[in-house]
């Protein structure tokens, strides 16, 4: 792994084994200073990330301000059932999340692998009930693009524009879900990582970064979720 | 100017021998050390090969436009031809060369020198992102052969959502290569915020180091933008989800102010670092301190702001509102208030100096004539009335190569020309480098300047032919090309045969003052410094350099700039 090399390169580079933390990179003095760097970089990111979804809520204010209707079609036409469950799921792994930091903090390792697998496992809740509302949709005709065509309980959808609705409700819930399983992904890292035994109160950057990351996709579903299935 | 001692050598690499201290180029000198480098002045390189490459392909498309309009009519290429030769030549130069050239180089090789640091916060984040500007490329190359892609660099709907499908690989090349502007900007304002040297507080950061913090904060918040747009763009050729596209309900205005909100500031990503650039080339050859640096500094940031809010201007004939117009319109004029304090700085920093016209001073005056040119018409173009006239003609396209070639390029020469010494270890020849800088400069407004008069007679963009009177102004527009395209291809002869067979550069060839000059060899050790700097000065505070210039009082090499090798003390590293 290229974390591996970089670290034997340091180690190369000094060469003399005095008292640096091991997880000290070479180019900063402390572990605080990388510490803070690799927080600002984070939050940075998150900036980037949260202007990409800004776009995507721009094109959703001036659609629902052409379309009104058809876009209080396309909302009924969603369960808010579903999302409300699914907005209690990821608000339940933030916190989940949360604890892990905590824990490690603690110098709790065990504790952290336990709450770093809710986190997974909540992710992997949220993605299934999600399926399920794909596939229900596309059952009924409901894609996005030229192939939408609602049938059977959904053929009300049937009005001009619908479309538009269920292009963005698509991109939107479908780039967010790509962040959850990039989020999944992290996690299992992460449970790899503390499983080996790699972090401890001193070093635990790479658990509060996918902590951010993993607030940063709760936040974006607060929005979605009102704003798609309740207006 | 410098002992020179191996000269026929026959290689940078055996330059080295085993008298001298290792440096960063030869340190370690395999392929893979190369292409899994993490530092900051490797990846630098890197970038410069991979962007001279581009920028020579992205030329010649040029040369190739120019010569089909040299005659009315069919001269060497289709009409199809045509639009896929200026398409193509848009989209390299602007997503693939002119974003990344700067920050990506000389941002790069030189940011961590000038804090004081050993490196860019993140080393391996800096090389993933020449890697996602590597695939970005290729997926760009890719729809060059597979598809024809003639939409321009706009990419506006509802052609490019129902023409050709290789603008599903461009989208996607521009979506990719985003991340790479995000990873260097991410870079950047964390390496600024976190990795200065002791003592180099804010006010004593060079003025290269403030640009580019500027175009980082731009490349943060703009960059996501265009991303969204393509990945919008791409679903909407792809599965036509209509968004962009009238015929299904979609709003092709839309589109517009989405491109627009990445690709105006863009243009600020473009040309901050530029002025940065010249800020230092300024005072390192005008012998001065630099006239008002907190006001250099500032505007920087206040234009990378300012930049965020004119996007509309692109727009006044599409249909915007005309309130919208006349708000884009006023604050468009408020751009010119920091970009005409950086001008007028810069002219004042060179009143009573001692102006040493070496090749890279030529450029940054180049620059001052070049750009003012390229802002004042700009401000033309941002007139309500006047855009209606001038909107897509030769007037636009003659506006934006005197900022974007004319600012950004000229800078970037100047910059590679300064740094040249500190990168490579060698010097260039001065004779053909002020030869080469003057036909660049007359090469350019003879190709650009009748650009600007066939706009305002008529002459609208983006067409293969045009009707007889503008032949003239079209053939000497051609001819000058070439001209300039002799320039720069003189430019890449004698900086090749440099590397080869150039006078070894001492540390410190210009008597600058800034961190990379005054502690550090060059080329640089790996580790840049061989003791971390304490900053106790000013960037340009030439009347404290000591370092630079001897002990006061001496008399001797102070004020001309022809220093001898300072003495730089290596001590083993203790920290």
């Amino acid at each position: 792994m290229a974390t591996q090399t970089q670290e034997t390169q340091d180690v190369q580079a000094h060469g003399d084994g005095h008292g640096h933390h091991e997880r000290l990179q070479h180019h900063f003095l402390s572990l605080d200073q990388q510490f803070g760097s690799a927080k600002l970089g984070m939050w940075l990111f998150l900036v980037t990330e949260l202007l990409l979804f800004s776009g995507m809520f721009v094109a959703f204010a001036v659609y629902l301000q052409w379309y009104p209707e058809a876009f209080a079609v396309g909302a009924e036409a969603l369960d808010w059932r579903m999302g409300l469950a699914n907005t209690i799921v990821l608000l339940a792994s933030s916190l989940t999340v949360a604890l892990s930091i905590h824990f490690i903090q603690k110098g709790n390792t065990k504790a952290m692998i336990t709450s770093l697998s809710a986190t997974l496992g909540l992710a992997v809740v949220f993605l299934v009930i999600k399926y399920f509302e794909y596939t229900d949709k596309f059952a009924n005709g409901i894609f996005p693009g030229e192939a939408f065509n609602p049938t059977g309980s959904y053929a009300f959808l049937d009005v001009p524009n619908a479309v538009q609705y269920f292009s963005i409700y698509y991109v939107m819930t479908g780039i967010h879900a790509v962040h959850v399983i990039v989020g999944m992904g992290l996690f299992a890292w992460l449970i790899y990582r503390a499983l080996r035994n790699h972090f401890s109160p001193e070093w635990y950057t790479p658990v509060e970064l996918g902590g951010l990351y993993w607030h940063f996709v709760d936040l974006i579903w607060i929005f979605l979720f009102p704003l798609l299935y309740l207006i | 100017m410098s002992s020179a001692t191996a000269t026929h050598d026959g290689g940078s690499a055996s330059a080295a021998g085993s008298s001298e201290a290792p440096n960063y180029l030869n340190h370690q000198k395999t392929i893979r050390s190369w292409l899994l480098t993490l530092d900051h002045k490797r990846i630098g390189v890197l970038y410069a090969v991979t962007l001279a490459t581009v920028f020579l392909i992205a030329g010649l498309l040029a040369i190739a436009v120019r010569l089909e309009l040299f005659m009315p009519g069919e001269t060497i290429m289709s009409n199809d031809a045509y639009n896929q030769t200026f398409t193509m030549h848009g989209i390299m130069m602007v997503f693939l060369f002119i974003v990344p050239s700067i920050p990506a180089i000389l941002g790069n090789f030189v940011l961590p020198m000038q804090l004081g640091a050993k490196d860019v916060a993140f080393p391996r984040l800096n090389l993933a992102s020449w890697y996602v500007y590597m695939i970005g490329g290729a997926l760009v190359v890719t729809a060059l052969l597979v598809g024809s892609v003639d939409t321009g660099w706009t990419f506006y709907t509802p052609y490019s959502s129902s023409g050709s499908m290789s603008v599903l690989y461009m989208t996607l090349a521009i979506f990719i290569a985003g991340f790479s502007s995000i990873f260097t900007g991410i870079n950047f304002i964390v390496t600024i915020h976190k990795m200065r040297a002791p003592g180099l507080t804010w006010n004593r950061l060079p003025l290269f180091v403030w640009g580019l913090y500027a175009t980082s904060i731009v490349m943060v918040l703009a960059t996501p933008v265009i991303g969204i747009t393509m990945i919008l763009l791409f679903l909407e050729r792809l599965l036509q989800i209509g968004i962009f596209d009238p015929a299904l309900g979609g709003d092709p205005i839309l589109f517009q102010h989405f491109f627009w909100f990445y690709s105006h500031p863009a243009v600020y990503i473009m040309i901050l670092p530029a002025f940065g650039i010249i800020s230092e080339l300024m005072t390192a050859f005008s012998r001065q301190r630099i006239f008002g640096y907190k006001a250099i500094a500032l505007s920087s940031v206040a234009i990378a702001l300012l930049g965020f809010l004119v996007w509309g201007h692109h727009m006044f004939v599409s249909g915007q509102s005309a309130i919208s117009g006349i708000v884009f319109s006023l604050i468009t004029y408020l751009i010119g208030i920091p970009s005409g304090i950086k001008i007028f700085n810069w002219v004042a920093t060179m009143y009573k100096g001692s102006v040493w016209l070496q090749t890279p001073m030529l450029y940054a005056l180049s620059f001052l004539f070049l750009f003012t040119i390229g802002g004042l018409t700009g401000i033309m173009v941002g007139v309500l009335a006047v855009d209606v006239h001038l909107h897509d003609t030769y007037y636009v396209v003659g506006h934006f190569h005197y900022v974007m070639m004319g600012g950004t390029v000229i800078a970037l020469l100047g910059g590679m020309h300064y740094w040249w010494p500190k990168i490579t270890g060698k010097m260039y020849n001065e004779t053909l480098g002020k030869i080469g800088a003057i036909l660049i400069f007359i090469g350019f407004n003879a190709t650009f300047f009748p650009q600007l008069i066939l706009g305002a007679r008529g002459m609208p963009r983006r067409y293969a032919t045009y009707v007889e009177e503008f032949t003239f102004l079209h053939q000497v527009s051609t001819i000058s090309s070439l001209v300039l395209a002799a320039g720069l291809f003189l430019v890449l002869g004698y900086m090749v045969h440099s590397l080869f067979w150039g006078e070894k550069a001492t540390s410190n060839p210009w008597g600058a003052a800034t961190l990379e000059w005054t502690m550090a060899t060059s080329p640089p050790d790996p580790h840049n410094f061989t003791r971390t700097p304490i900053v106790t000065r000013g960037p340009y505070d030439f009347h404290l350099a000591d370092e630079v210039f001897g002990p006061r009082h001496v008399g001797d090499g102070a004020g001309d700039g022809a220093t001898s090798e300072p003495a730089l003390p290596r001590e083993t590293e203790s920290t």
